[in-house]
């Protein structure tokens, strides 16, 4: 399990990295916490010529109030967002899910930007990301760009980030109003990756459902919003049997994978059920 | 009142270490990795091998280019197959089982054809780790693939491919045992032809992956006409001699020493190819050679265990006395035959009856060849299958019969009474109560309560369901009477031997022929010595796995160690008593019959005053001044303790299940088992081994399955999908145990490495179908992945075949593309 020969990076400034990332050429990889870049360099899926370390650009890490927003540096570990006291304030949700990413030991190193920008589908954090309409922050040789989560992730470990580009930080909108959130994560042993997860943000106001944002982890190549369940529950009665009649239209425009934990039509009964558990469990119900 | 101190008590007994339950002495440096594992050896000039491996599961190799591996820096040398072939022999197989079983015959490297991904087809030596494993992409190997054969079932079948072209079918071998010509059993086809009840099924034992810790390595070091082998294996004594025959390099020329070894569970007890090569590699060479295998290749090369397919038919009374059993199987040898491959099963099939008295029991089992990596010992090898068949079919008995599946295994079960007990099998059980050790396990559980809860959930329609499943099983262990081996035409004996030397100092070296991998021996022998010889614990060292400094052995599986190696080291240490009585009463001038040997002192029984401790007089014999005229000047002593029969542990494992009919997903709500394990040396030891035991079967249930795809790859490549689970993933083990001495040894123990894993797998399956009988479920495959388990509550079957393909998490990190191919048909749509 040795990676293939490669040129090491370290820079200390967002541009020395974009510098790097530049001099880098077109086999350049970007290292965040390597959680997932090591793994597969081992196995040599991947052979980046050069590894560009971000793990000493201290400007990209933390977690600061920006008025309406959080922003959260991209080189933040999973650790320190789960111990944030403004994540635990403004962005519940995160903190939740980042929990439930992999092991302990993980989650010292891997970073909450490194995990978005490396796409995963069964990956925890996009999902969160797209539900609470997060925006991302991106700097490249032209200066920096703000892309939403809606349209940042693309593909199968892909995402709107152009060669010689770095994701810097994210932002966050915080919740204003009566929210409460839920990740709910379906595994069969403690540190995999979700076979489908489903996190849901709702808020309440005199008994209905004002307003409900729900992510869905591993239904696609991307995350996906569950759009016409949370159409659906939009003013709906905050009743158990509004909610489990909203969920079951969770997995409409999803395309799951079938693979060894799950074929898609079970995947798509999953996204269902976890649905109506996750907003329940938002709801306060 | 006045106490008085009578002086023939005043001296306190020193206490007894076996019973204690001692921390193992050996932890720190096996924890800490400080210590000997293969992979820290370096030696000067040493040389690295990497492996090229197949790609492809069948096909003929029609060119391997090696000119650019040549070049590359650092690599000294590269070999393949056709460059092995003259001196490379054939991978041994040491258990044939028929005496027409067909072996394909096994080179270590591939010379003409490949029958499995993974399989080697040539090999790199460089002069660094990284210089040998880059160079592994730049050798270029054609192949004219043939059809893989992965299905057993299509693969018994007329003119089905073939794994073997120069064998004329996939069936390596049939064996059966039939208890009516054995004269162990009555008529099995009459019994069934009388029977009130039958009851039939087919069940699933997956193919496992024994997923040790420690990855294999060898290192070899060639001196002059000799050679030494360090290798990460169970077995360094069995080694020896194989490698010796398969090599041509005299046995007294090659030294082979299994230093610190970090988990086996079968896995280890084989003759790699990768052993034989490094070796011929480095005769060839003149150097010393490392190779150590990288967890991808560990999960796909190393061999796999378990993988039967298992039909059974119950013959019973209508008030659920049985009457007969017949088993067939069919048991994947994988491409080839390695050690004991055919044997497994072979070995399994004295257990399937159980702990029941069937009079007529009926056994056939064919070999098959597939195009995947060898099966073969793997925790348990043979008995957990043939434990997880007849605990199943049990409860299927009991629900045919609307019965109690406890009641109905308690009307069959042997009685305490009973024992010693000749099976229809032909195996005398020990000792035991299997009525005692089931009411602690039900004890243990809370089994009232439990079942009210079961009863209210069914009733209220809870979503998650409750299901309480059974297992009250037996094996046998103390592998193995040498005479029994040979009437199973199993290559070798199953004897154990060890040496006591007695230093000077008062110290003592134990040498044991049964290499430890992880089991405590040396924490163990050391209590045992303590006992016999009445020397502090901290006195003891156990020396083992170098056939330099322990020549004899038959090495460590089969829950052998304690009972065989034990007994063998008590031998040794009651022969230096013996020894040292004679020279104590030289030294005191007394009769030996006159002398008491206690706490490890010699005293003139009716003289007080006098003592001999036997550390004195191996100072004294040491200088040897004053010793008697007729003995040698030692107190030394060998021993080699063959056993007469087997031990039979046997034990009541009760699992509760919660069962969440909305999503399949299955926990362990309750896991409470009681076994009998003989005489108890270091408790702390069995509960560990009980538990790691426990983790093992409740992961062949729940967790763990080695799948191939379509053509033959590998697709739980990795830890990310060939899922071993964790301490976070287990309940709390409710563990006690019931003590009926083993008659068959001086120790009393019948052995403990594999009774958690042989018992707790149908368990936990007929916890969960327990727990979904009521919606009409009548099986469900292994594992019990939670889309099984849906499909089975909402679809029926037995959850049916899961989708090959990997999951996506690391950009799908299994051989499929680290080191194979993928066709449209390799999985049931997976996109990637």
């Amino acid at each position: 399990m040795i990676p293939a020969a490669f040129e090491y990076a370290r820079p200390t400034s967002v541009d020395e990295a974009l510098q790097a990332v530049a001099e880098g050429g077109e086999d350049v990889k970007i290292m965040a916490g390597g959680q997932s870049l090591i793994p597969v360099m081992r196995l040599r899926l991947a052979a980046p010529s050069t590894v560009v370390d971000l793990g000493r650009v201290a400007e990209m890490r933390g977690v600061r109030d920006d008025g309406d927003a959080l922003v959260i540096g991209a080189m933040t570990t999973h650790a320190e967002v789960i111990t944030d006291p403004l994540v635990a304030q403004h962005a519940k949700l995160i903190a939740e899910a980042t929990e439930t990413v992999a092991d302990r030991q993980t989650r010292r190193r891997g970073t909450f930007g490194g995990a978005l920008a490396h796409a995963d589908p069964a990956g925890d954090l996009p999902a969160v990301a797209l539900a609470l309409d997060a925006e991302m922050v991106v700097a490249g040789p032209n200066g920096r760009r703000t892309v939403p989560a809606s349209e940042f992730f693309v593909d199968y470990l892909t995402t709107t980030l152009d060669e010689g580009e770095i994701l810097v930080e994210i932002r966050v909108p915080k919740l204003a109003g009566d929210w409460g959130v839920r990740y709910e994560k379906f595994n069969r042993v403690a540190q995999a990756w979700s076979i489908v997860a489903v996190a849901a943000a709702v808020r309440r106001e005199n008994g209905h459902i004002a307003e409900a944002r729900i992510g869905l982890t591993n239904m696609g190549p991307t995350p996906l919003r569950a759009s016409a369940t949370e159409a659906a529950l939009n003013g709906a009665a905050a009743s158990p049997d509004a909610v489990a009649a909203a969920a079951r239209s969770a997995a409409e425009g999803t395309s799951p994978s079938s693979d060894l934990n799950a074929q898609a039509d079970y995947r798509e009964h999953l996204a269902q059920v976890l649905t109506r558990r996750a907003v329940t469990a938002a709801a306060g119900l | 009142m006045t106490v008085t101190e009578d002086p023939a008590t005043a001296e306190v007994a020193p206490e007894r270490e076996v019973g204690k339950a001692r921390r193992r002495k050996e932890d720190a440096r096996l924890i800490t990795g400080r210590t000997t594992w293969t992979d820290n050896m370096v030696l000067p000039g040493m040389l690295h091998m990497s492996v090229v491996r197949s790609p492809v599961a069948h096909g003929k190799i029609t060119n391997v280019d090696v000119s650019a591996a040549q070049q590359a820096p650092g690599v000294v040398a590269v070999l393949t197959g056709r460059d092995l072939a003259e001196e490379q022999g054939s991978i041994p197989c040491a258990w044939p089982v028929t005496a027409d079983m067909v072996n394909p015959g096994h080179p270590s490297i591939a010379v003409d054809e490949v029958n499995h991904v993974g399989e080697a087809v040539a090999v790199i030596v460089a002069r660094s780790r990284s210089a040998a494993a880059d160079a592994i992409e730049l050798v270029d190997v054609d192949y004219d693939l043939l059809p893989p054969v992965l299905d057993m079932e299509e693969a018994v079948k007329h003119e089905a491919d073939l794994c073997h072209d120069h064998i004329d079918s996939n069936t390596s071998y049939h064996f059966v045992f039939d208890a009516g010509e054995a004269g162990t059993g009555g008529d099995t086809e009459q019994a069934f032809a009388d029977a009130d009840v039958v009851v039939s099924r087919r069940f699933v034992n997956q193919r496992l992956i024994p997923a040790f810790m420690e990855p294999r390595s060898v290192v070899v070091q060639p001196q002059g006409d000799n050679f030494t082998m360090w290798s990460a294996t169970q077995i360094p004594h069995v080694l020896r001699v194989m490698l010796a025959m398969v090599t041509g390099i005299p046995e007294h020329k090659l030294r082979v020493v299994a230093p610190d070894v970090g988990g086996g569970f079968g896995g280890k007890l084989q003759v790699n190819p990768e052993e034989v090569i490094a070796l011929l590699v480095a005769r060839r060479l003149g150097k010393p050679v490392k190779w150590t295998e990288t967890r991808s290749e560990s999960l796909m090369a190393a061999h796999h265990g378990r993988d039967q397919i298992q039909y059974v038919d119950i013959a019973s009374t209508r008030e659920g006395d049985v009457q007969g059993l017949r088993v067939r199987i069919l048991a994947d040898m994988g491409a080839y035959l390695r050690l004991i491959t055919p044997g497994v099963p072979a070995l399994g099939a004295f257990m399937f009856p159980g702990i029941y008295k069937f009079p007529a029991y009926r056994f056939e089992c064919d070999g098959v060849f597939t195009n995947k990596v060898p099966t073969d010992a793997y925790r348990g090898a043979g008995r957990p299958e043939a434990t997880f068949a007849v605990e199943r079919i049990m409860d299927e008995l009991a629900v045919e019969l609307g019965m109690d599946p406890l009641e109905v295994r308690r009307r069959n079960w042997i009685q305490s009474q009973e024992f010693p007990f000749t099976t229809v099998a032909g195996l005398e059980y020990d000792s035991g109560d299997y009525d005692t050790a089931t009411q602690q396990a039900l004890d243990l559980l809370g089994y009232p309560e439990l079942r009210e809860e079961q009863r209210r959930r069914r009733e209220s329609n809870d979503p998650v369901q409750l299901g309480i499943g059974f297992s009250t099983f037996t094996e046998m262990c103390g592998l193995a009477p040498s005479r029994v081996l040979g009437s199973l035409s199993y290559g070798a004996g199953g004897w154990e031997s060890a040496s006591i030397r007695m230093l000077p100092t008062g110290k003592v070296e134990v040498v044991t022929g049964s290499t430890p991998h992880g089991q405590g021996h040396e924490t163990a022998w050391s209590q045992l010595v303590a006992d016999q010889l009445g020397v502090p614990f901290e006195d003891i060292e156990v020396l083992h796995g170098d056939t330099a400094v322990a020549p004899k052995g038959m090495d460590t599986y089969g829950s052998r160690s304690l009972v065989v190696g034990g007994t063998a080291v008590v031998k040794a240490a009651d022969k230096v008593v013996a020894k040292a009585r004679k020279v104590a009463a030289h030294l005191l001038e007394a009769n030996e019959d006159d002398l008491d040997f206690s706490g490890g002192k010699f005293t003139v029984r009716g003289t007080p005053g006098t003592a001999l401790s036997i550390q004195e007089i191996a100072l004294a014999v040491f200088a040897a001044h004053d010793y008697p005229e007729d003995v040698e000047p030692s107190i030394d002593a060998d021993a080699t303790f063959d056993p007469v029969n087997f031990s039979f542990p046997h034990g009541t494992h009760v699992c509760a299940m919660e069962v969440d009919t909305e999503t399949g997903f299955v926990k362990i709500r309750k896991y409470a088992c009681v076994d009998d394990v003989g005489t108890i040396v270091n408790p702390l030891i069995v509960e560990g081994q009980v538990h790691g035991g426990l983790a093992q079967g409740i992961a062949q249930a729940l967790y763990e399955e080695a799948v191939y795809d379509a053509d033959g790859n590998l697709t739980t490549g990795s830890f990310v999908d060939y899922l071993v689970p964790s301490a976070a993933d287990l309940p709390h083990f409710d563990t006690g145990n019931t003590v009926h001495v083993a008659p068959g040894n001086p120790i009393g123990a019948k052995g403990v490495g594999e009774a958690g894993c042989i018992a707790s797998t149908p368990a936990v399956v007929n916890a969960a179908l327990d727990a979904v009988r009521h919606l009409g479920v009548q099986d469900i495959r292994m594992p019990l992945t939670p889309e099984r388990v849906w499909r089975a509550i909402h679809q029926g079957g037995d959850g049916g075949d899961r989708a090959t393909a990997g999951s996506n998490a690391y950009g799908g990190a299994q051989t499929e593309t680290t080191a194979g191919v993928s066709t449209p048909q390799s999985s049931l749509g997976g996109d990637r």
